[in-house]
């Protein structure tokens, strides 16, 4: 039997290397790919709670389980993908103009 | 030591030290397939919870879709940086600072509750998962208005990065 915490550090652990990867790249991409690292870490958290507190067989037998924890994570899916999708977009855009994607360089967005 | 707790183990270090893989290389495609060895290091834990839909998930959008996403997008970008000059912000060591407090916080609380150790309820019907799910999204008392401006959501993107990376700038001069 795996205790919830494991599943709980598991995922703070992820989160804070995501975060250093944010805070600390130059790369515009491998701050995406921080970014990408930490919306995992909360989706972990979402399925281990839901898991947890919410899936048991007395609430399913009286009106069907609990469904928030994996309509979260479904829409946390999505909502990731979108923002993958537009910053990478937004990147190579101002790759094409400028001929860089250090995220210290392009330190204004006009133009 | 159950073999579940083994492979648990086995699937979070698989995580775990590939993300720091991810934040720590030098090369941009070395971090990007770094990136899907830690997402699928994810979906083997979203296995582990019977979530197994979401594994399938996680590997069909994420690695699939994302991921290859980031490859492409390095590819296009490539004659940046990679071999000259350090990859990381001169206050790099603000960064491991901040994160090591954040982690360190999380890690106080998450080990500061005592019930922790609660037996995991029981979940037979861990194949019911998608039906239920299906129904959620779909149902008025469920969750349809996220669903549908989630819907929205992709659209907008969808619309917005194909205008924003298209190269329109040659058809404007014709």
């Amino acid at each position: 039997m795996i205790p919830l915490s494991w599943y709980l550090i598991t995922a703070a652990i992820l989160f804070c290397i995501g975060l250093y990867g944010v805070l600390a790249r130059k790369n515009a991409i491998a701050v995406l790919m921080g970014v990408e690292l930490m919306l995992n870490a909360a989706n972990i958290n979402l399925l281990a709670f839901w898991r947890y507190w919410d899936s048991g067989s007395a609430a399913s037998t009286a009106a069907g389980n609990s469904m928030a924890g994996p309509v979260f994570v479904v829409i946390v899916f999505a909502t990731a993908a979108a923002e993958v999708a537009v910053g990478l977009a937004i990147i190579i855009s101002a790759y094409r103009r400028r001929a860089t994607i250090a995220a210290d360089e392009i330190a204004t967005l006009k133009g | 030591m159950t073999s579940l707790q083994v492979v648990f183990l086995l699937a979070a270090a698989l995580t775990l030290a590939s993300a720091l893989m991810v934040v720590t290389t030098r090369r941009m495609l070395h971090a990007a397939l770094w990136l899907i060895v830690s997402l699928f290091g994810v979906a083997a834990i979203f296995a582990i919870l019977q979530a197994g839909f979401f594994a399938v998930i996680q590997v069909v959008v994420y690695i699939g879709a994302i991921a290859i996403l980031i490859i492409n997008a390095i590819m296009l970008t490539r004659r940046v940086m990679e071999d000259r000059g350090p990859q990381t912000n001169p206050i790099w060591w603000v960064a491991a600072i901040t994160s090591a407090l954040v982690g360190a916080g999380l890690l106080g609380l998450v080990l500061r509750w005592g019930a922790w150790s609660n037996p995991i309820p029981e979940f037979p019907e861990a194949a019911q998962t998608p039906l239920n799910l299906g129904k959620a999204l779909v149902s008025p008392q469920g969750f349809v208005l996220p669903f549908e401006v989630a819907s929205v959501l992709l659209l907008a993107a969808l619309i917005g990065a194909i205008f924003i990376a298209g190269n329109y700038i040659a058809l404007d001069r014709k």
